[in-house]
């Protein structure tokens, strides 16, 4: 009893510090998640499904699909790539390189957009006309397979955009942008698991005369398969939700190029509160779903680890 | 490696360094002209400000949660701590027109901003720029003023505290706290004296992420900010003007700016961060 009287608090500061951390938390984070749902129910079920199953709803939400669909996948390929670099190799500029894969993080999304605006934009380094150019002899490939196409159209789409390569106001740049502010995340996850490990079991299946793939997938890939969930789930979510990055790049053509955060903002500017509160829901269920598997991913990987022990 | 070079430079590096070229192709002087303009610098003072203040406060409210999520043991202490990440999962738009309306003039808690306001206003009738700003609760809540853009970056700065304090304050053993304890000291003076000084380098570097994020912070202001030139403008919502006004140098030049600042920014945060490992070692 002695013990515990001198590491911790009296019992009245101790409630009065959890209770002012309670109301810290409650009125900081669990009001607005609250809000969420209430504004989005506001005017009753029937306009919340309306706003949902709406054509331009339906449109940003398959664009958001399509750029996390994307990233997701190119970043994590990375990410596996780049943390195998890192921590299996020792070469020069390193630690160079582990503050350039950090770099997109203190990046503003704003400028993660602006720089490809800068490059495909129309007073840019490639706009579409120069594009066009350097793709011609692709274009003119991709018309040949589109004349004898057995793809269903495959290729005539192919075509018509190297024909008028458009990036950005576009989706190919909601897709640039979106890997831009993904990049780091499995990697980041990666790396310092990965070092804590170190290469002893890789070495070991060398010995016995394991090859390069079959060691990544028998050795490499289990040790490392919750940082991987774990940095897959935060780049999904970033995926989905970024706005800022997205927003410079996308020109705001309704029903081509709004994601779901742009199509909120374009509900919220014209006042239509429910409806832009509605498809926020979906958000914001995303970003439940994904705190509840993190924690849960936390509490297996804990085990895991203590199990080793 | 060709691999992880190629894609990196692909991505990250050639898109920047375009950038860099961009507004070096304007002269000094128009650099210069630009970069002291009234509204630019309205702008940084704007963002640099409210960005520190909110990362102050990110700091304060971050010690006492992670303390209590590390220290006590009480219902409900497990959804709380998986909650704290709430503002890295929730989109920034969805935080951004949330915020709005629950410190907006009829929202939740917008409204007893507004009455208060209302009530000081007649009671005191401040003047100046305080004048202004109580004038502005008034009629709108927090919203559309510089406490609402400071709300609004204290949500999305609050969990880069507790994330750095958390794994320093749990490895923290107790027996330096009893040692203290048996000569005599009491536990404030255990808090002040012996813990704290030790949650030094943590809180630091929980500061600077949260600045770091606050700076260059878009979703969640934009919709709370009204956005006025050279009062509620941040200095990402002035890059989106200069681009919808087709001014590309212009918005390159202090995309610049910002850059450089924030890679100053990482910086530190690694020079930090090194030292929290050295410390944890």
């Amino acid at each position: 009893m002695d013990h515990l009287q001198v590491t911790t608090e009296s019992r009245p500061v101790r409630t009065l510090l959890i209770l002012s951390a309670l109301a810290v938390l409650s009125l900081f984070l669990l009001l607005p998640l609250f809000a969420v749902f209430t504004e989005a129910l506001r005017r009753g079920w029937e306009v919340f499904f309306a706003s949902l199953t709406d054509d331009m709803a339906w449109s940003a939400i398959k664009l958001t699909l399509i750029a996390a669909g994307v990233s997701v996948p190119l970043n994590t390929l990375f990410g596996l790539a780049a943390a195998w670099l890192v921590t299996k190799y020792r070469f020069k500029g390193r630690a160079l390189l582990i503050s350039l894969i950090d770099l997109p993080f203190a990046v503003s999304p704003v400028i993660a957009g602006l720089v490809w605006v800068m490059i495909f934009g129309a007073k840019g380094w490639l706009p579409p006309a120069r594009l066009a150019e350097l793709l011609a002899p692709l274009a003119s490939l991709a018309g040949k397979a589109a004349s004898n196409d057995s793809f269903g159209g495959l290729f005539e789409g192919i075509a018509a955009w190297l024909a008028d390569p458009r990036i950005v106001f576009a989706t190919p740049g909601i897709i640039i942008a979106t890997v831009f502010v993904t990049f780091p995340f499995v990697a980041r996850e990666l790396i310092p698991l990965m070092e804590t490990q170190g290469s002893d079991q890789e070495e070991a299946a060398v010995t016995l005369g394991a090859g390069g793939w079959r060691i990544f997938l028998r050795v490499t890939l289990p040790n490392i398969k919750w940082g991987l969930l774990y940095g897959v789930l935060l780049c999904n979510a970033r995926a989905m939700g970024e706005f800022g990055a997205v927003s410079v790049v996308s020109g705001h053509i309704r029903g081509h190029t709004n994601t779901l955060p742009l199509h909120i903002e374009v509900l919220y500017n014209e006042y239509q509160f429910s409806a832009a509160f509605a498809c926020a829901t979906l958000l914001a269920l995303l970003a439940l779903v994904t705190l509840g598997l993190k924690s849960l991913v936390e509490r297996l990987s804990g085990q895991s680890a203590k199990g080793k022990h | 490696m060709g691999f992880t070079l190629a894609y990196l430079s692909l991505i990250i590096l050639i898109p920047l360094t375009a950038l860099f070229i961009k507004a070096a192709g304007l002269g000094w002087t128009e650099w210069w002209n630009l970069l002291t303009s009234p509204r630019v610098l309205a702008a940084t003072r704007l963002t640099f400000g409210l960005s520190a203040a909110a990362a102050t406060v990110s700091v304060i409210c971050g010690l006492l949660v992670t303390w209590v999520l590390v220290r006590y043991r009480f219902p409900g202490r497990g959804l709380l701590d998986a909650m704290v990440d709430l503002p890295f999962a929730l989109p920034t738009a969805v935080a951004g027109i949330t915020l709005t309306t629950i410190y907006g003039k009829t929202g939740l808690v917008g409204r007893h901003i507004a009455s208060v306001a209302t009530w000081v206003k007649e009671t005191w009738h401040p003047t100046g720029w305080l004048g202004d700003q109580v004038n502005s609760w008034a009629d709108f809540g927090a919203a559309y003023s510089p406490l609402g853009i400071f709300l609004a970056l204290t949500f999305i700065g609050f969990p880069f505290v507790v994330r750095t304090l958390q794994p320093v304050m749990e490895d923290m053993g107790h027996d330096i706290e009893e040692a203290a304890a048996t000569l005599g000291a009491g536990r404030w003076i255990v808090f002040r004296r012996v813990i704290l000084p030790l949650l030094v380098p943590a809180l630091l570097t929980g500061f600077t992420l949260a600045f770091a994020r606050a700076i260059g912070e878009y979703g969640s202001v934009i919709f709370i900010s009204g956005n006025l030139p050279m009062k509620t403008e941040i200095l990402p919502l002035l890059i989106v003007s200069q681009l919808e006004q087709f001014k590309y140098g212009a918005a390159a030049v202090i995309a610049s700016g910002m850059l450089v600042i924030s890679f100053a920014l990482l910086f530190i945060i690694n020079l930090l961060q090194r030292q929290l490992d050295w410390q944890n070692r």
